[in-house]
């Protein structure tokens, strides 16, 4: 028998990765990814939870995010697409036009 | 369900962790360190599948199976199809933004140690084992498809308009001259 903090220290640890590497990687796709594995580490949370409590409906929240992660690959991958088509680069330096 | 409990029945769930919260943090260490945009896709499969399983050892069954076919098939098919298709190399090594370095590093082992304070401190968290039941897709679907018809229903919708946006914004680039011709 394990305690469910170490699930939850897991957790907390793949999303601070998330956020490094969203800080760190300069590829358009990468940051992306970063961002995948940051909705991951919270999903294994609200499993935890769910399993803590012995509630059904946190499995269903993951459910949904699960849903919601894959309409936001599809949008983001097509304005990845989109983007790479008019400046022809996926470098986040070069990316820089809304920028101050 | 609730199985009886064995001896080995601990160790085996100690080790199956262990074994899979390595992979995880492997892939996601991983994944930051590799300069290639395709080997980054790969570990990130790794993290996801070895989710998969430890969401098995939670008792989440369709959590696990839902896991492996939307994320670790589906979105990583997507994206090592957009790698492949727009042809990234190796990312350049860059300066990266200041504010990144001064403000954001800092920020990461902030959240991080406040987090995992919050979570040592933390009393009444149970702890899981292998007897524990599993939650079935019967009892999940059952809430879901009563309770919890509308907002299905309404994701329904969100993701129709996904795909809706993901074509137009797609093919913007050439659907002037393919309207021209």
């Amino acid at each position: 028998m394990i305690p469910l903090s170490w699930y939850l220290l897991l957790s907390a640890v793949l999303f601070c990765l998330g956020v490094a590497g969203f800080l760190i990687k300069r590829n358009l796709i990468t940051v992306f990814m970063s961002i995948e594995l940051m909705l991951n580490a919270v999903n294994l949370s609200f499993v935890t939870f769910a399993h803590q409590w012995h509630a059904v409906k946190g499995q269903i929240f993951v459910f949904f995010v699960m849903m919601v992660a894959a309409a936001e690959a599809a949008v983001g991958l097509a304005i990845i697409i989109a983007v790479f088509r008019v400046r022809q680069t996926l470098a986040v330096d070069r990316i820089d036009l809304m920028k101050l | 369900m609730r199985l009886a409990p064995t001896a080995s029945d601990g160790t085996m769930y100690l080790i199956l962790f262990i074994v899979f919260a390595g992979f995880c943090l492997a892939g996601a260490v991983n994944l930051l360190l590799q300069r290639h945009p395709i080997n980054s896709a790969l570990s990130l499969i790794v993290v996801m599948t070895s989710l998969a399983v430890l969401y098995l050892l939670l008792g989440a069954e369709f959590l696990a199976a839902a896991q492996v076919i939307v994320y670790a098939g589906a979105i990583m098919v997507l994206f090592t199809f957009v790698v492949m298709l727009l042809n990234a190399g190796r990312e350049e090594r860059t300066l990266g933004s200041r504010a990144a370095k001064t403000l954001g590093f800092p920020a990461v082992v902030v959240i991080l140690a406040l987090v995992a304070t919050v979570i040592v401190k933390a009393t009444g968290l149970h702890g899981a084992m292998l007897s524990d039941g599993i939650t079935s897709t019967v009892d999940l679907s059952r809430v879901l498809f009563r309770e919890l018809l509308l907002p299905f229903e309404v994701t329904s919708v969100l993701v129709l308009v996904a795909i809706l946006g993901a074509v137009a914004l797609a093919r913007s680039a050439g659907g002037e001259r393919t309207a021209g011709k």
